[in-house]
């Protein structure tokens, strides 16, 4: 008897085994329990991911038609030519897509897609062997590069145009026509003049654009014999000032007066940085404050505590967020583009006159852009107007990267 | 030779960044480009702590004016640089972290640094109310509409516009206070938002353009000529 | 006690404001050491009396929520520790909430700043959130903590191709390749989400421009209040939602509050934050309103 009940259940765990083992083999699954697992994935295609440096390859699938009910994710597994699967990724349902940008260029991948269900996971069949291969150009960004010749030929030509003779109408920033004015009544007080080049390093174009701007400002410094103070927060800045500084007073005929110590190191810290700049105000009393290039939290507590003394103060930046508090604070405000238009626009030499006209074309073609483009999903969006639709696919050609 | 090598950098590396981004093949120059600034910027930091402790030193040994306050940056200066490198207090040996609990650097930015920088940053708040006092004002058309924006985002930023308004019908809900606010920063605030972000795209690639070109080079410390 | 306080603060507050609407008539402008001190006055009396008001979510910081919602559990979710203590109050709120929310979902969660001073805080939310309120929570497998790496947007350059790149080893010096939760993660375009705290450069504007966009993945970010109006132009194609200032961070609170009550007794700064900063813009409205009587007064005498 008990020989018999024995046979029976190993009849029974052999038959069990068995039936997962077809069902397995049947629909590729990998749990061994028998009841149903979901639909697998379909049409799996693997292919290189273009215009890049050959680093990824796109699988793209057909999503399980029990998703999103009946799956808890998608699970995507890599093979070599011959070579094992393994799983590289695990993904939310809804998925059909994945960039797998941890493969070697010139070696064969083949994929598999594996949905996840309650009861495990069935697999799709394989995609093709894909590669991923280099390009030499993104042709995804056609339009950009498009747009990068036309701007910077436009840059060119009117530096060329400037070169010849021709006479190009700049017009006038306040906050630069009133430099000269706030160095010469410092000078008249006999009060330094404190320079804060923002609280970026030399990698921002904002501190470029404030140390071109300090080199103009020393050159006036040195002619009327006045005193600049400049606190930095970047030992890079600090460098690049003190070597700008020094040029403006030598090209001044005034190296004597020079002294290291006018551009002065405080700290990274940012509000470390405001409250030493706050002291030095708050103890010197600066007849004329200018704060040009990256500015952050500490615009208004530097504008205010230099409106408090009493100071002339022209701000200039690049931070659309900032630039409400500097026009509230300070006397002139370069807003935005007059920041990198300054040095062009002091330096009074034609070449660099003549980038700045070159922006125009810019702002042309982003005005007509934006006109048209409102105009027409307008039109479609609203009207229905059918004929608008070209322009909308012209526009997005032109103007979005893939 | 001193301004040549400088714009022949500045020219290589501007142009090879632009370039990475079209051909991908000079992507990972372009990485290494923005690496090579990070290493050079640490070590500029020995310029500018050098910079720091010779002023002050300079301010205390001859007893300048205000000379004690460059005793206390130099004993904080001290002090923090000692406890980071030899990481005072903290586990034991070059491998312990220095922000690990106890260590005197991390006591320090959490109970020094941390509420200094916190009371510097809430001056803003003083501030903002002087600033708005003056700047707030009905003086023309432009300006009312200013103050009245104003008004809206400040109400809207607080639950005081939702119990203000929050009696009117769902229908019109865009004129509740909080949904002005939401709007005003959507709408008018976005698009001079963005039109001066064009204007800076603009402007700066006109300017790197110059620097590329070698066209402005005041930032090397001289003339354009 | 309480109530009485808040009533003699009132009356002192709204009492001074209308004795200095009534001088304002003279047409003069007041020092604004007087302003300073009514903010001060009306701040610190929202603090000690713990004046708190009803919060009421707004769509913006909704969809935060709901994106951490729809996220199945063992999603993958960054958290970008990217200020420093000065902006602390106003975002370390968001970071916690975010921290909290996440790990109730079942979220997987990375911790990493590109702010030297942001791993300090950074720990401080492992420390009083996930190793307090999340006790089983293991680490490598629930939460990994980066650190700081310097380089500023050339982490988020390189950590878009690979992490392993930038963070060989975790913060503690553990290879990223021993780390569970970094089996599936190459690079940041294999996160589910990424929420970037913070309000300076780099910050979350770099995370949109440069992990967002080119890697096509989800940001919704904690901000500052004053940058927030830089990141709207972003919403909601490039940031899904966004939390901006105390504010946000109140309402993702009420929110967090509302849906899961087990975080009824946990702090929420925000939403105690939230009853100063009111009673400190009906101050600045005040004064607003009191500039304007001194500016039509001073003109009207002008003109005569």
């Amino acid at each position: 008897m008990l020989n018999r009940v024995l046979l029976l259940c190993l009849a029974l765990v052999w038959t069990v085994s068995v039936s997962v083992t077809a069902q397995d083999v049947a629909e590729g699954g990998i749990d061994t329990l028998s009841l149903p697992l979901p639909a697998p994935a379909q049409n799996v295609v693997a292919a290189n991911h273009v215009y890049d440096d050959g680093e990824v390859i796109d699988v793209n699938w057909d999503k399980s038609p029990d998703d999103p009910e009946n799956i808890l994710g998608y699970i995507v597994y890599r093979a070599e030519t011959d070579g094992a699967f393994d799983s590289i990724r695990t993904l939310l349902p809804g998925e059909t897509f994945f960039s797998d940008d941890n493969v070697e260029d010139e070696i064969p991948y083949k994929y598999q897609i594996g949905v996840i269900g309650e009861n495990g996971v069935s697999l799709s069949g394989e995609s093709e062997l894909a590669v991923a291969t280099w390009e030499l150009f993104n042709f995804g960004m056609w339009n950009t590069f498009l747009w990068m010749f036309v701007f910077c030929g436009s840059v060119i030509g009117f530096i060329i145009s400037a070169k010849s003779g021709r006479k190009l109408y700049i017009r006038k920033i306040g906050g630069l026509e009133a430099l000269e004015e706030a160095v010469g009544r410092a000078t008249e007080m006999g009060r330094p003049i404190l320079f804060i080049p923002g609280i970026l390093d030399m990698d921002d174009v904002q501190t470029l654009a404030a140390i071109t701007i300090l080199g103009k400002v020393a050159r006036v410094v040195a002619d009327y014999d006045s005193k600049i103070r400049m606190p930095v927060s970047r030992s890079l800045v600090l460098t690049a000032a003190r070597e700008t500084i020094k040029e403006s007073y030598t090209s001044a005929g005034r190296p004597d007066g020079y002294n290291e110590d006018m551009v002065q190191y405080v700290t990274d810290e940012q509000f470390g940085y405001v409250a030493a700049v706050n002291g030095i105000m708050v103890r010197e009393k600066p007849a004329t404050c200018l704060y040009l290039g990256a500015f952050f939290a500490e615009s208004l507590i530097l504008a205010e505590t230099g409106n408090s003394i009493g100071a002339i103060q022209i701000a200039g930046t690049a931070r659309p967020g900032q630039l409400p508090f500097f026009v509230a604070a300070c006397d002139y405000t370069l807003i935005g583009e007059e920041l990198f238009a300054a040095s062009a626009y002091l330096s009074e030499d034609p070449k660099q006159l003549g980038s700045l006209k070159g922006q125009d074309v810019g702002k042309v073609i982003a005005m007509f852009g934006l006109l048209v483009g409102t105009a027409a999903m307008t039109l479609s969006v609203a009207w229905q107007v059918p004929a608008t639709q070209w322009i909308l696919d012209l526009m997005n050609n032109l103007f979005t990267t893939n | 030779m001193k301004k040549q090598i400088p714009i022949l950098i500045t020219a290589t590396v501007g142009t090879v960044l632009v370039l990475s981004v079209f051909f991908p093949p000079a992507k990972m120059l372009g990485e290494d480009f923005s690496l090579f600034f990070d290493i050079i910027a640490v070590f500029a930091f020995f310029l500018g702590g050098g910079n720091l402790v010779r002023v002050h030193f300079i301010k205390v040994y001859r007893r300048k004016s205000d000379w004690v306050y460059s005793v206390v940056t130099l004993v904080g200066f001290t002090m923090m640089l000692a406890s980071g490198l030899f990481k005072l207090g903290g586990p034991p040996g070059i491998s312990g972290s220095v922000t690990a609990d106890g260590s005197y650097l991390n006591t320090m930015f959490i109970h020094i640094i941390a509420p200094l920088s916190s009371t510097m940053y809430a001056l803003l708040a003083f501030f903002v109310a002087s600033a708005s006092y003056r700047a707030f004002r009905a003086k023309n058309r432009e300006a009312t509409i200013l103050l009245i924006a104003a008004f809206v985002i400040l109400l809207g930023r607080t639950p005081l516009g939702m119990m203000a308004t929050g009696w009117v019908w769902e229908s019109l809900s865009i004129f509740q206070i909080p949904n002005l606010a939401v709007w005003v920063m959507n709408v008018p605030n976005l698009a001079g938002q963005r039109s001066i972000l064009i204007g800076v795209g603009l402007g700066v690639v006109a300017m790197s353009l110059r620097l590329i070109l070698g066209m402005d080079r005041t930032y090397l410390g001289g003339d354009n000529d | 006690m309480t109530n009485i306080g808040v009533i003699i603060s009132m009356v002192f507050i709204f009492g001074g404001l209308l004795a200095i609407m009534i001088y304002s008539l003279r047409g003069k402008d007041i020092d604004r050491r007087i302003i300073f001190l009514f903010v001060f006055i009306s701040v610190a009396t929202s603090v000690i009396f713990n004046v708190e008001f009803k919060e009421y979510p707004t769509v913006i910081v909704k969809k935060v929520f709901d994106k951490i919602e729809s996220l199945p559990p063992g999603s993958k979710v960054l958290i970008s520790f990217d200020f420093d203590p000065a902006m602390k109050p106003e975002v370390f709120p968001m970071a916690n909430a975010f921290v909290r929310h996440c790990l109730v979902k079942g979220h997987k969660i990375y911790l990493m700043t590109i702010w030297a001073t942001g791993q300090a805080l950074m720990n401080e939310t492992v420390e009083t959130v996930i190793k307090e309120e999340f006790p089983d929570a293991v680490y490598g497998e629930d939460y990994v903590t980066l650190g700081f790496k310097a380089g500023g947007v050339g982490v988020l350059n390189v950590i878009i191709t690979d992490f392993r790149k930038m963070y060989p080893t975790d913060e503690h010096g553990t290879s990223l390749d021993s780390i569970p939760l970094f089996a599936e993660v190459k690079s940041a375009k294999d996160l589910d989400l990424v929420l970037p705290i913070g309000g300076g450069q780099p910050g979350p504007k770099e995370w949109i421009l440069f992990i967002g966009d080119p890697g096509d993945v989800p940001i919704a970010p904690g901000l500052a209040a004053v940058v927030a109006p830089l990141i709207y132009p972003y919403y909601p194609k490039q940031a899904i939602g966004l939390l901006g200032g105390v504010k946000g961070a109140a309402e993702y609170e009420s929110l967090l509050r509302q849906v899961y009550p087990q975080f009824q007794d946990v702090p929420a700064p925000a939403l105690r934050m939230m009853g100063p900063q009111t009673m400190a813009h009906i101050v600045i409205m005040a004064f607003i309103v009191i500039g304007n009587i001194t500016y039509f007064r001073s003109r009207r005498r002008g003109a005569e």
